[in-house]
């Protein structure tokens, strides 16, 4: 029932945000909050480069090493190739860029609005007569969904790149060589799908984190509480989402 | 104030009719009724727990009642659409109790954040009136600070010229004296008293201190276990013979250990400890 109950605000959330997005576009919205949501992109997307770089890059290495003792026992060590290419793009990219966004920014997101509830600036808001979904969620929102597809090309990218390094030092392939076959099996449905995911992973985030904030009742204590719960969360729901797409596209026939 | 100003001009500015609030089955404000006139300073006392804070929020429109009605200028705050809702707000001004500036902004983008989110006005207008407001609370020089520079008194201050940003009828006060010295407290009594000459405004302050209330008010309304127990002037006020409000007044604590519960418990335990 509580679960029920949260979802269900969330989904309310994310209903009035929606309808609020549009203001923080430039031209047609306000434009005081495209300039927010900009610097939200940025705080979102740009700062988180190295460590969704490294994650990458790591996973990469682990993906390919992992497939490479099956498959050279296999003498099929050509399908390391595949594994990370389809790998990365399907599945990996989109998910390391999520669980880096959610750890730095979801938490953030809560604490900094949830801080917000404590000293009664979200009840100042409102008295002023600013939306707060508006003023605090919508360039927050919007910022994700910028950031989150760029970090999942960028974290592609990492993870396909170490995949190659990791062949040439095991089997001498040339690098040039390795990229000509991740073209080969790269399939632009692959990459959107991943793209797909990321703008639900993103959406995850930023409204969990938000409501985790804007639940906050009481002192600095639930601060600290929120944010530990909005990471959990976001995680949480993350990887729910995943494994529901997943199987969307398993289904509907994407191979 | 151009459409009818007989409709707007007659009659009290805030009405509360019969509100009641209750969280879980705790009644926190048990049907109060209740009329602000226009230029009035009314005080709202009450102890902790007395559902002051909790009247002030509905007043504002924080919160609304699960019975009754909140009137703002003849406005039904739990009815009205969205549109009427930002008018209403625009018409009160709400200086919260630990001043809730936006942190992350300067004093002056705080004072001019009503004015570029809710006008049309060009920035220079908008620094000129900012200016002016700061002028108003005595912190002219201090718009480049950050809030957090800035001592508790000032904070408050601040948050006054924030709240007096779109020219409000009403200024909403909620614990002016909390946290601070006595010296910076009464400095913060002869702002209200002052604005409220200069501006000739409606103000609602809720506090527990008696000395700011008698200095303030107009009329008091006081507030026990959600109900309110007298509205009248301080002399009413002081002059009634109320047992909460001599209470109140006269400072006496409540009894709040329960001696026949102690005394039926340790008679017990003798008879078990005999037996």
């Amino acid at each position: 029932m509580r679960h029920l109950e949260y979802v269900g605000a969330l989904v309310i959330q994310v209903g009035h945000a929606l309808g609020s997005l549009t203001r923080t576009l430039p031209i047609v919205g306000n434009r005081r909050r495209w300039r927010s949501a900009i610097r939200q992109t940025l705080t979102i997307g740009v700062d988180a480069f190295p460590m969704v770089g490294i994650m990458a890059v790591c996973a990469g290495f682990i993906l390919a090493m992992q497939g490479a003792t099956e498959l050279h026992r296999l003498g099929a060590m050509e399908l390391v190739v595949d594994l990370v290419t389809i790998g990365f793009t399907r599945e990996l990219g989109p998910l390391l860029a999520a669980i880096a966004v959610s750890g730095r920014s979801g938490s953030a997101f809560s604490a900094e609005i949830g801080s917000m509830m404590v000293t009664e600036e979200v009840s100042a808001l409102r008295t002023i007569g600013i939306d707060p979904t508006e003023f605090l969620l919508a360039p927050k929102f919007l910022g994700a969904l910028i950031a989150l597809p760029c970090l999942t090309i960028l974290s592609n990218a990492c993870g396909i790149l170490a995949g190659g390094i990791f062949m040439r030092l095991s089997t001498g392939m040339a690098l040039s060589i390795y990229l000509q076959d991740v073209v080969h099996s790269m399939v632009l449905h692959d990459v959107m799908t991943g793209l797909v995911k990321s703008l639900a992973f993103a959406t995850i985030i930023v409204h969990v984190g938000c409501l985790e904030g804007f639940r906050v009742h009481g002192g600095p204590d639930a601060v600290g509480r929120s944010a530990t719960a909005a990471v959990v969360k976001s995680t949480f729901l993350v990887i729910l989402a995943d494994v529901g797409f997943t199987a969307i596209f398993y289904l509907t026939g994407g191979k | 104030m151009t459409q009818e100003p007989d409709a707007r001009r007659t009659g009290p500015v805030i009405s509360v009719r019969d509100v009641v609030v209750s969280y879980g089955d705790r009644r926190v404000l048990d049907g109060i009724n209740l009329d602000i006139s226009r230029g009035e300073t009314m005080v709202l006392l009450g102890g902790s727990g007395s559902g002051k804070s909790t009247l002030l929020r509905q007043i504002i429109g924080l919160e609304q009642p699960q019975s009754g009605r909140v009137l703002v200028n003849g406005v039904d705050l739990a009815k009205s659409t969205r549109r009427d809702l930002k008018k209403v707000r625009r018409s009160i001004g709400v200086a919260f109790q630990d001043a809730a500036l936006f942190n992350s902004m300067s004093v002056e983008d705080n004072v001019a954040l009503p004015l570029r989110e809710l006008t049309c006005l060009a920035e220079s207008t908008i620094r000129l009136m900012t200016w002016m407001k700061l002028a108003v609370v005595g912190l002219a020089e201090f718009g480049r600070f950050n809030p957090q520079e800035l001592s508790g008194g000032m904070r408050k201050r601040a948050a006054v010229a924030r709240a007096l940003a779109l020219d409000p009828e009403v200024l909403v006060f909620d614990e002016p004296s909390a946290g601070l010295d006595p010296i910076v407290a009464a400095e913060l009594d002869e702002l209200i008293l002052a604005l409220k000459s200069a501006f000739n405004m409606t103000v609602v302050v809720v506090t527990h201190e008696m000395a700011s209330a008698f200095q303030i008010a107009d009329r008091m309304a006081m507030l026990y276990k959600g109900s309110l127990i007298a509205v009248g002037t301080k002399e009413e006020l002081q002059s009634s013979p109320h047992p909460k409000i001599r209470q109140f007044l006269d400072r006496v604590p409540d009894q709040i250990a329960d001696t026949a519960a102690v005394d039926k418990y340790f008679q017990q335990y003798l008879k078990g400890g005999a037996a």
